[in-house]
């Protein structure tokens, strides 16, 4: 909720209680109507005119914008052809899919080629396909130099496509940095040890749990322990050898970001923010 | 940040001639919808369609001892009743915009911050026109003549307009603020049917008992009734006409000031 109240306060829609916050060097209380010709809105839900064409949508947003009745149509035209919907955009949008709609929603913010986009949640709800399909045309609106704001529960999808990552917890902002800075924060890194035969798991969880000197979590037929040292590596490796126990699978990793929300907070994510490239924000 | 270099290009506010063009975008985009559902002015209208059907044939001759005579006398009535509920299709407008996320697309744009509303009027005063003029055409099918002149047909939707409009703004406070599109037509059903009933809309009031009499004389649907009345077929216009424009201007004065705020609420 508070990524959405932040996104919208950004988006001029939202007067912020106090402080302030600017976008693109334009305060967004008292120059709202600057911050709005630079920014693109793509909400959580599709916010498109299900009555109208996936053409009509785009040609309205056009038309708002102050292009003349043939720029809009090929801009249009431009936008549908990107997202694939060419041949949908003569139908009503109602009779769209989930994945169609939210494309027709992403292009209609980007008619007026902003500097800045805010996408909030973009692909909460979306089948694994769309999503990654989402991914491609973020990554090739930053490989165009536009400013993406991006929120997401989704902390594996900050890490994918974030520069920076603000991470929210409860209206509070807990951390932010790079992806790998975030990881650093802990200065953990995650051993996982999975033995061959199933049997052996108590046994493996007993050795890495003196390796480390804490207990480690076992489920899934591996044990999983959050190590800070790398020596522990070859220790356990040793120690499994003399006990003849085999080994599957041994990796030593970087924390996954969700990992790092946990050990900042203490619970599982369930609300994250990822900003993207060079967004101010200060509210 | 690199936005900061094209900062002197971007205009501070709309101007009056951007203004109309996307108030006039937006009126287009609210009419363009009928193409694709052109139900949508027939589920306004076949409500007032069927109840002049059925008052005609069913009623008409008990009320007014012929149907022809009471086509005469209804259709006016059903002209009235039309519009008033008619004024409520902005609230479902609105309203379906604000629970779609439509809404907040719009004005997350840099363009007039009365262009959503205003292009929604003025869409929908077009679809009041449209609205009369079927009708009165279907009425005269049945048999209604106009009995005053084409200058009486034209004030009568002049009126009928003013007042649509003037009612407007406490629909769109309605489309403001209720929760959800079902909600607005729930509120539109349960206050309209009772207001325009117990007017001269349908019924000459004389018949009703003398409590509901009483009602149906400061009721402001009988005035306006009267006057559309008088304006097509002949009888008093000038004092029905003036106590509905300054209902008319109660609505505005009250309703006005309220919407507004909420809008500004909102953005």
């Amino acid at each position: 909720m508070e990524k959405t109240t932040a996104v919208r306060i950004l988006a001029t829609l939202l007067a912020p209680d106090s402080g302030r916050a600017t976008v693109g060097g334009f305060d967004v209380a008292r120059e709202a109507h600057q911050v709005r010709s630079l920014i693109g809105l793509t909400g959580q839900y599709a916010a498109v005119d299900e009555m109208l064409t996936g053409v009509e949508n785009l040609l309205m947003i056009g038309r708002l914008l102050g292009l003349s009745r043939g720029d809009a149509k090929a801009r249009a035209g431009e936008l549908l052809e990107r997202f694939g919907l060419s041949d949908a955009g003569g139908r009503a949008a109602k009779t769209y899919s989930g994945g169609m709609r939210r494309r027709l929603d992403l292009a209609a913010s980007l008619v007026g080629r902003p500097q800045v986009l805010f996408l909030d949640e973009p692909t909460t709800g979306l089948d694994p396909r769309s999503r990654t399909d989402l991914w491609g045309v973020v990554r090739g609106l930053m490989a165009d130099g536009v400013t993406v704001l991006l929120t997401t529960q989704y902390l594996e999808e900050a890490d994918q496509l974030a520069d920076d990552i603000v991470v929210f917890d409860h209206g509070r902002v807990i951390a932010s940095g790079t992806s790998d800075e975030l990881k650093a924060t802990t200065g953990a890194q995650v051993l996982e040890v999975r033995p061959l035969d199933e049997a052996n798991l108590e046994l493996v969880a007993k050795v890495v749990g003196d390796v480390v000197e804490a207990p480690p979590e076992s489920s899934g037929g591996r044990v999983v322990a959050s190590v800070s040292d790398p020596e522990v590596v070859p220790r356990v490796v040793r120690r499994l050898d003399e006990l003849g126990v085999v080994a599957s699978e041994l990796t030593l990793r970087k924390s996954s970001l969700d990992e790092v929300f946990l050990a900042l907070t203490g619970h599982r994510a369930e609300d994250g923010t990822t900003g993207d490239d060079d967004e101010e924000a200060a509210a | 940040m690199t936005a900061t270099t094209a900062a002197p290009a971007i205009p501070r506010r709309v101007g009056p001639g951007a203004t109309v063009r996307q108030t006039m975008t937006l009126a287009w985009r609210s009419l363009v919808q009928i193409k694709h559902n052109p139900w949508e002015l027939l589920d306004l209208s076949i409500q007032p369609i069927m109840f002049l059907l059925l008052f005609t044939y069913v009623f008409g001759g008990a009320i007014s001892g012929s149907t022809g005579d009471y086509l005469q006398f209804a259709l006016p009535g059903v002209l009235v009743q039309n519009a008033l509920f008619y004024t409520l299709s902005t609230a479902i407008g609105l309203n379906t915009d604000i629970t779609k996320g439509v809404f907040d697309r719009l004005r997350s744009l840099p363009i007039a911050r009365t262009a959503p509303l205003s292009g929604r009027i003025i869409a929908d005063t077009f679809k009041q026109v449209w609205a009369f003029a079927l009708l009165v055409g279907f009425g005269m099918v049945l048999g209604f003549r106009v009995t005053t002149s084409v200058m009486g047909l034209l004030g009568a939707l002049a009126l009928l307009v003013v007042v649509a409009l003037a009612m407007s703004w406490m629909s769109v406070l309605i489309g403001l603020k209720a929760s959800s599109p079902e909600k607005v037509q729930m509120i539109a059903f349960s206050t309209m049917m009772p207001l325009t009933f117990t007017s001269s809309a349908l019924v000459d009031p004389k018949t009703f008992p003398s409590w509901l009499q009483t009602w149906a004389d400061l009721n402001p649907v009988t005035y306006l009734a009267d006057a559309i009345r008088g304006l097509m077929i002949g009888g008093e216009v000038a004092q029905p006409a003036l106590v509905s424009l300054v209902w008319a201007a109660g609505f505005v004065v009250v309703f006005a000031p309220l919407a507004i705020r909420v809008f500004r609420a909102r953005g």
